[in-house]
């Protein structure tokens, strides 16, 4: 973990003092990385016969864990929405 | 929607070369994907760091508002908490690890992946491509029935980038600089959450 968290330190510190230039090939550079990443992953499960045959299961759960997060977070917002309200004085 | 699709696009491809035996013996899928990964956070590193214009701009935000990227953590870790407690074979600190991806599929599944193994890894994918797609699809109905933060806090980690445009257009003009602070918020806790949970 410590080694991830350090990298990307090293990256806001070169990006901070790189901060007078334009550097827009690096959003073409992290979208790239990331089509390879899943690339990888799906050559990982591909190649494990144990995950699909679950990949039905994986999907189910998969639906509950982010409904039940969204849900959490959605009320949260909401209650985060009334106190708004009512400090800016009756409904806007 | 068409970034996430790519990505799916990949992912399948992976799945379909893994299936039919399509890589060389002897590369290490795991060892290059590690090293993609580190690649990949320094640039998020690079691209956070050289955009100093950001933190400038957050200083116009109500005071109260600023809570909202807590609200959003707080809120989905409760939820995929109380939801852990109907999967006796997923360990809570298993869940909080997909939940904390906050529909940022890419560098969550990955992160799992790395830590959980891709069965994991798989879940945090679907579940945080979903966290997205209903956002964008449903953006107008959480205005109408939990006020206008609550697209902001479903979109989690997304609503600087991807689901900013439907933000704008269903929660209004006002909301497009609290909605860059909030993914700005979530997108930096990610990486953190993530590992944070899986190491645990």
């Amino acid at each position: 973990m410590l080694t991830v968290v350090a990298i990307m330190f090293c990256g806001i510190g070169v990006g901070w003092l790189l901060r007078h230039r334009r550097l827009s090939f690096i959003s073409r550079v992290i979208t790239v990385l990331i089509w390879v990443l899943l690339l990888c992953l799906g050559i990982e499960v591909g190649m494990n016969p144990q995950v699909i045959s679950r990949l039905t299961d994986l999907g189910v759960e998969a639906v509950v864990m982010c409904l039940a997060g969204m849900a959490g977070s959605l009320t949260l917002a909401w209650a985060l929405w009334r106190v708004v309200l009512k400090k800016k004085g009756g409904p806007s | 929607m068409k970034g996430s699709m790519t990505i799916v696009a990949f992912f399948v491809l992976g799945i379909i070369c893994g299936l039919f035996h399509l890589i060389p013996d002897g590369i290490n899928i795991g060892r290059w994907s590690y090293i993609a990964l580190c690649a990949l956070l320094f640039c998020v590193g690079i691209s956070v760091g050289n955009d100093t214009q950001m933190l400038r701009r957050f200083r116009s935000l109500d005071p109260l508002l600023l809570l909202l990227p807590l609200m959003t953590i707080i809120g989905t870790l409760a939820g995929v908490t109380v939801v852990s407690l109907a999967m006796p074979h997923r360990s809570l600190t298993e869940c909080l690890a997909v939940g904390s991806g906050f529909a940022y599929y890419s560098l969550s599944s990955i992160f799992i992946t790395q830590y959980k193994g891709p069965e994991l890894g798989t879940v945090a994918l679907l579940a945080n491509i979903l966290r997205e797609v209903i956002t964008l699809l449903g953006a107008p109905l959480m205005v109408r029935w939990f006020g206008r933060l609550a697209p902001i806090s479903a979109g989690g980690a997304t609503t600087m980038d991807t689901t900013l445009p439907i933000i704008t257009r269903s929660c209004g003009q006002d909301y497009v600089i609290l909605s860059l602070f909030h993914g700005f918020c979530v997108d930096f806790s990610v990486p953190f959450l993530v590992t944070f949970f899986c190491t645990l």
